[in-house]
C-alpha cells in the first residue's frame, strides 16, 4: 500500500482511536490515543491487509521546549537552506508538533512482504507518562522501551524488566528530557570535570 | 675491574631501559573509532613490530602499557580504573585519540573530559582519529620516555617550575 492507502486503512479500522494524520515526505503518519496503542499495533502486525511483522524503530520525543530556542546557527552561516526556499513552495509542509502532549513516542513499522511503513505517534503528558509495552508482540521492542525509560522516563506498562539500559543505576534523572541541565555531570567515580 | 660501583650501576639501568623499551607488551583498552586507527597501525603496512610493541596483551596483569583508545564514558570509567590498577609496575598510560585526552568534542552527560581526570598519562596522541604517524611518533616518544626512566621504574621528577607554583 502506498502511504496515503495505509492511513486511509488505518483511519478506516480505527475511527476513534485516531487523532490525526499526515504524510510528510511520503512518510505516512499516524497519531493515536495511547489506549488504543496495543489494539492497533496487534491489527498491523496480524491483519494479512498490513502485515507489519517488523518493529523498525521506537523511540520518542522532548517537545517541552519546542521553538522556544532559535535553531542553531549552523546551516544559515554555511549558506545550506534549513527548509525550502520561499520561492518554491512547500506543497507538503510539516503539521508541527502534536498537540499540548509534552511527549510523543513514536513507532516505525515495516512489513517485509508488502514492503510498506507506517509511523505511529502516540502523544503522553508529562503528569502520567506510561504508554502500554509492545513486548508482547515484538521481542525486540523490549531494549528500545528500556532506551526510552532511561533517556526520556517515559514508563511502559506491562514491560518485564523496565530498567536503564544505558546510564548506570545511580544515574539521577533522564538526560534527554530538554529540562535536563546541558552541564550537568553524575561521574561515578572521578572528578566533577 | 669493578673497582668503581657506580659505573656498573649506571650501565644496568641503561640496558633495561633498552630491553623495557623494545618489548612492550600493550594493553589495548579500545572502545571506540580510534580502534580501526589502532588496528592499521598494528597490522603490516605501518608494522608497529617494528618498535617490539607487536604483542597485545589482553590481561592486564600481563601488559607494560595501557593504550585507551576511543571514547570513555562515565559508566566505563570504573572498569578503566580497575583494569590500571590491576596492571603491575611499571605500567605506562597512552592516551590514543582526541577523546581520552580531553573529551573532545563531547561535552555532554555520558562523556569523561579525559582519561587523567583519573590516572597519570604519560603520551597523549590526539587526533579524531590520530594518523597512523602520529601512533608511531607517540609510541617513539614513550620509548624515550621509557629509556630515561630509573630501573625500579620510579619515574624521573619534573624539572622544577617555580613561575608555575603559587
Amino acid at each position: 500500500m502506498n502511504p496515503r492507502a495505509l492511513i486511509q486503512a488505518v483511519s478506516d479500522r480505527f475511527a476513534e482511536a485516531v487523532i490525526a494524520c499526515h504524510s510528510y515526505r511520503g512518510d505516512a503518519t499516524v497519531l493515536l490515543g495511547r489506549e488504543f496503542l496495543l489494539e492497533v499495533a496487534r491489527t498491523l502486525k496480524v491483519d494479512p491487509v498490513f502485515q507489519m511483522n517488523y518493529l523498525m524503530d521506537l523511540t520518542a520525543v522532548d517537545f517541552s521546549a519546542f521553538e522556544s530556542r532559535p535553531s542553531p546557527a549552523f546551516f544559515n552561516s554555511s549558506g545550506v537552506a534549513v527548509g525550502p526556499r520561499p520561492q518554491i513552495p512547500d506543497r507538503d509542509p510539516w503539521p508541527g508538533p502534536p498537540g499540548p502532549a509534552r511527549f510523543v513516542v513514536v513507532y516505525h513499522f515495516f512489513s517485509l512482504p508488502l514492503r510498506h511503513r507506517l509511523r505511529l505517534e502516540v502523544p503522553v503528558d508529562e503528569a502520567d507518562a506510561e504508554v502500554d509495552s509492545l513486548t508482547s508482540l515484538w521481542a525486540g521492542a523490549d531494549w528500545l522501551e528500556r532506551e526510552v525509560w532511561d533517556m526520556f522516563g517515559i514508563r511502559f506498562r506491562g514491560h518485564p524488566n523496565l530498567k536503564r539500559i544505558l546510564m548506570y543505576e545511580e544515574f539521577v534523572g533522564h538526560p534527554l528530557r530538554k529540562d535536563y541541565p546541558v552541564n550537568k555531570r553524575q561521574p561515578l567515580i572521578g572528578p566533577l570535570n | 675491574m669493578f673497582g668503581d660501583a657506580g659505573f656498573v650501576t649506571s650501565r644496568i639501568e641503561e640496558a633495561i631501559g633498552w630491553a623495557r623499551k623494545y618489548s612492550i607488551f600493550q594493553y589495548p583498552f579500545v572502545t571506540a573509532c580510534c580502534g580501526m586507527e589502532y588496528m592499521a597501525t598494528a597490522c603490516s603496512h605501518y608494522d608497529v613490530d617494528r618498535f617490539g610493541a607487536g604483542l597485545p596483551r589482553f590481561s592486564p596483569r600481563q601488559a607494560d602499557v595501557l593504550f585507551v583508545v576511543g571514547t570513555i564514558s562515565h559508566k566505563m570509567l570504573p572498569v578503566l580504573k580497575r583494569i590500571y590498577d590491576q596492571m603491575a609496575e611499571p605500567k605506562w598510560v597512552v592516551s590514543f585519540g582526541v577523546c581520552t585526552c580531553t573529551g573532545g568534542f563531547y561535552d555532554n552527560y555520558a562523556t569523561v573530559m579525559g582519561i587523567d581526570t583519573i590516572m597519570p598519562v604519560d603520551v597523549y596522541i590526539p587526533g579524531c582519529p590520530p594518523r597512523p604517524e602520529s601512533v608511531l611518533d607517540g609510541l617513539i616518544k614513550l620509548q624515550a620516555k621509557i629509556q630515561a626512566q630509573h630501573a625500579s621504574g620510579r619515574r624521573p621528577q619534573p624539572e622544577p617550575r617555580p613561575e608555575f607554583e603559587r
